[in-house]
């Protein structure tokens, strides 16, 4: 599962980053990192953005971003 | 050995609180920092403390040290080059974890670190308590605890850098165990030392981490500096994909994991979470700003609140300003020679037009200084990125960025903004492409000073429609530029890198006067400094433009004819009368000059005891000339000043035609004749270009021009809309529509010129920023125009068409798909 495909109040915890460039490198250096639990937020107004909770660190990111996401629902 | 002056930096991640420590070192010594190769902006301050002299330089706050964003490489690139004493990394305490996967980045280049636990009020609220001891020993430095914001801890943190910067005792370095890479590391660092000693500028291991990573940067500082890298790159290179193929992960990936890894084993060690870690405040008032329906009109209200602050209040805050400018003016007049019966000199023409074009810029700053004061709060407070949040999807249709919202606001969205302050405003946008297309959409907007053209032509050619005119002119430019953007994104910025839209949202803040104030004034001086000069330099060339090269000979005789004639019918009238005596020679060009102050001081006096004072004070002056100037009863003073009256008049008119001559004959004038055959397809005669092209300093300089052209001569003719509605017959609401849409997309001012170069650093996005709206502008105005007087269509009818016709477009646009790299 991608996280794209969580649904806001959803708690998952990543798996793997499956983007090597510089978007890989902003997620990672933002938080985003295997092994970590995440939790969705809330969806932007018009949908797209989504913000999710980082261990107590909010970020927003774009679906089309949250995609190379590989995440475990727990 | 002790020293007694010393560099140090503050660095730590955005919303760290860095700035505010900032401030709380150095106070009112803060200036930009001006350190070579350097195009994010820095502040530097200094201050002393026990007898050690401090220079503070803040540097961009970052998440990590990679070579991939401008603020990261300026960063580092600092770092490297000036070799501070002590790098004093601000962390947010509640943030522990996460903040020290910088801090261990900072640590692995090997500068001595005082760790600044910041913020530490906000972590006790939230439950988390930190050992700073442990964590001293775990990072191998000295460790502060902070809540500068309070003021408290600010001692304990001016004495860790003093200490820190007295000792210049080689500090123990703490090291990241990378694991099963360990090996690649030490055999680049032995290549390195072996093969590069030429690379010894830069600490070892830390290089050797970096080429390990594959960093841009660091290879190309080895390409650099060894005469012969290639057999080096080789065998890096090598030992990256060896690497890769083993343990199945790049190795850039794998170290951040690390790092991670490291990171949480400390901060696991060192921080006790009572509670969960929440941020109870912010998330409340999230869940309101960022609600679907209450989202969206709280976003509404606070830009609306902001354009009617700044622009609306602003403006009206002028009112009090401008007197004061009109004072210089007046100064100036009065020390400028003063003018001849119909020669003005020169100078005194130079000096008026000079001080006319500099306040029209400064008359801005109160407005400046309000939006640069709200712009700051918002950013203080966290709203910008929920604003970005919120708007991100419908932006980035058009190629454009969330973060695009402010900038377009400022730059007058609906109608009245400024473009400097919004194309100022676009360094908040990560983007690169986006944040070009957005300086290069700005200048489209409409700006405060195009309204008046539009007024005056709606007034004129609408008047039956005026409410739908000034909606469709509010609203056609963001219909425009939405698709522009698009256009420019899918073009010529295609090459542009964009950046992940990812953004942390931060806690709310409440602002601090002190940073709001601190911002804006460093903004209106930027302004100031940056703008100011250009514009005066700019003046320069248009006067020269618009006075020479001036009357010819022969008109100059037929106008000093004239004045004979005026002066001698004058003197015959009033011959016989005992003021004849009196007005010889040079002194009726004083009376002249007295009568002019005269009027010129009653239009501003208010109240019959403001106006008895002028007189008395006139009269005080010259007695003689005031009784011409006030007959009263006398019969014989009547007459005279009758004639007097005529007198002037016939002055006025003659100054008034040699003007609009000299404006006609001018180089500009010239251009706007030789410009006639193009833009007669688009409906402008030689007077609207000129008056166009003397927009280009400062567009309010269109209705002035257009004011001076239309000059009838006879005093009183009426207002401009009815004089031009007079003097052009042929000018119909058609035409009129086409001269709107032509400024609608005009090209920026200087002013804002000179900050697209500035913000896009280039010429050439500045030059590119000034010839497309023209060609755009020329290309809709013949489209309109030509098209439709084809059709048959009236101005009214046109309009609707256009309206029509770029919705359809705009929407079609949004529905482009934009190149699916994210790179």
């Amino acid at each position: 599962m991608t996280l794209d495909q969580m649904k806001p109040g959803n708690e998952c915890r990543i798996k793997r980053l499956m983007i090597h460039d510089q978007l890989g490198q902003r997620l990672l250096d933002m938080g985003v990192y295997p092994g970590l639990t995440l939790k969705v937020i809330r969806n932007a107004p018009l949908e797209d953005p989504m913000e999710v909770c980082l261990g107590g660190f909010f970020v927003s990111l774009r679906h089309d971003e949250a995609k190379y996401v590989e995440v475990s629902l727990s | 050995m002790t020293r007694d002056s010393v560099l140090i930096t503050l660095a730590g991640q955005p919303n760290c609180g860095k700035s505010t420590v900032f401030n709380a070192l150095t106070g009112a010594s803060q200036h930009v920092a001006n350190y070579p190769g350097v195009t994010v902006e820095k502040m530097a301050g200094r201050y002393n403390y026990d007898g050690l002299k401090v220079e503070v330089v803040d540097l961009p706050g970052t998440y990590s040290l990679t070579s991939y964003s401008l603020e990261e490489r300026v960063t580092r690139g600092f770092l490297l080059a000036e070799k501070p004493s002590i790098v004093v990394n601000v962390v947010d305490a509640a943030n522990l974890t996460r903040n020290l996967y910088l801090t261990l980045q900072l640590l692995e280049m090997e500068i001595p670190l005082v760790v600044d636990l910041n913020m530490m009020d906000v972590a006790h609220r939230r439950g988390i308590r930190i050992d700073p001891e442990k964590l001293a020993r775990h990072l191998g430095a000295s460790v502060v605890q902070t809540a500068i914001k309070t003021g408290r801890g600010k001692e304990a943190l001016l004495s860790a850098i003093s200490r820190a910067g007295r000792s210049s005792s080689a500090h123990q370095t703490m090291r990241i165990d990378y694991g099963p890479m360990e090996p690649f590391i030490r055999e680049i660092t032995a290549r390195l030392i072996s093969d590069a000693p030429e690379a010894a500028d830069y600490p070892v291991r830390w290089l050797a981490v970096k080429i390990m990573e594959g960093d841009a940067e660091a290879l190309k500082y080895i390409r650099g500096k060894l005469t012969n890298p290639n057999s080096f790159l080789e065998f890096a290179a090598k030992k990256r994909q060896d690497f890769e193929s083993q343990f199945e992960e790049l190795p850039t990936r794998y170290m951040a994991y690390r790092r991670y890894a490291h990171a949480e084993s400390i901060g696991k060690a060192c921080v006790v979470t009572k509670t969960g870690n929440r941020r109870p405040m912010s998330d409340k008032v999230d869940q309101v700003v960022c609600n679907r329906f209450l989202g969206p009109m709280i976003l509404v209200g606070v830009l609306y609140l902001l354009y009617y602050l700044s622009i609306v209040q602003g403006y009206n805050l002028t009112n009090y300003t401008w007197p004061l400018l009109a004072k210089i003016r007046n100064i100036t007049a009065a020390l400028a020679p003063s003018p001849g019966f119909i020669e003005i000199p020169l100078l005194r023409a130079f000096s008026l037009w000079f001080v006319d074009s500099i306040n029209a810029l400064l008359n801005y700053i109160p407005i400046f200084f309000i939006l640069f004061s709200l712009i700051a709060i918002l950013e203080d407070s966290g709203y910008m990125p929920r604003m970005a949040f919120i708007l991100d999807r419908l932006f980035s249709k058009f190629g454009l960025h969330g973060s695009s919202t402010l900038p377009m606001v400022l730059g007058g969205i609906y109608v009245g903004g400024c473009a400097v302050p919004a194309v100022m405003s676009t360094k908040g946008i990560p983007d690169e492409r986006s944040r070009l297309a957005t300086i290069l959409i700005i200048p489209l907007l409409n700006c405060l000073a195009k309204v008046p053209l539009y007024i005056l032509l709606i007034n004129i050619y609408f008047v039956g429609h005026k409410g739908m005119a000034m909606f469709f002119i509010s609203t056609i430019s963001l219909l425009m530029v939405l698709p522009i953007a698009k256009i420019l994104t899918l073009t010529v910025l295609k090459k542009k890198p964009t950046a992940p839209f990812i953004m942390e949202m931060p806690p709310y803040h409440l602002p601090t006067f002190r940073g709001v104030l601190g911002r804006a004034v460093e903004r209106v001086r930027l302004f100031v400094r940056k703008i100011i000069t250009i514009v005066a330099a700019v003046a320069v060339v248009i006067f020269v433009l618009l006075q020479f090269p001036g009357l010819g000979h022969e008109r100059k005789a037929y106008y000093a004819g004239q004045k004979e004639r005026t002066v001698s019918a004058f003197y015959s009238k009033i011959q016989g009368t005992p003021y004849a005596e009196q007005l010889q020679g040079e002194n009726l060009m004083k009376l002249v000059l007295y009568y002019d102050e005269y009027k010129s001081k009653k239009m501003g006096v208010k109240g019959k005891e403001a106006s008895r004072a002028l007189n008395r004070e006139f009269q005080e002056r010259n007695p003689g000339f005031f009784k011409i100037v006030k007959p009263g009863r006398d019969k014989i003073a009547k007459k005279v000043n009758r004639a007097f009256k005529r007198l002037f008049k016939a002055r006025k008119k003659l100054l008034r035609e040699i003007r609009k001559e000299k404006i006609d004959n001018s180089f500009l004038g010239r251009v706007g004749r030789f410009l006639v055959p193009v833009t007669q397809y688009v409906g402008f005669d030689w007077k609207v270009n000129v008056a166009l092209l003397s927009a280009f300093a400062a567009k309010e300089s269109s209705v002035a021009t257009l004011g001076a052209l239309y000059d009838q001569g006879e005093t009183g003719a009426g207002t401009l809309e009815e004089r031009m509605h007079e003097g052009e017959t042929g000018f119909t609401s058609l035409h009129a529509l086409a001269l709107m849409l032509f400024m609608v997309l005009y090209p920026p001012c200087i002013a804002t010129a000179i900050m697209v170069k500035i913000q896009s650093g280039s010429i050439r996005w500045m030059l590119f920023s000034m010839v497309y709206p023209m060609c755009l502008g020329i290309l809709v105005a013949t489209l309109v125009f030509s098209g439709g007087s084809a059709l048959g269509l009236s101005g009214t009818e046109a309009m609707v068409a256009f309206f029509g016709l770029s919705l359809g477009t705009t929407v079609l646009m949004g529905f482009v798909r934009k190149s699916p790299d994210l790179n």
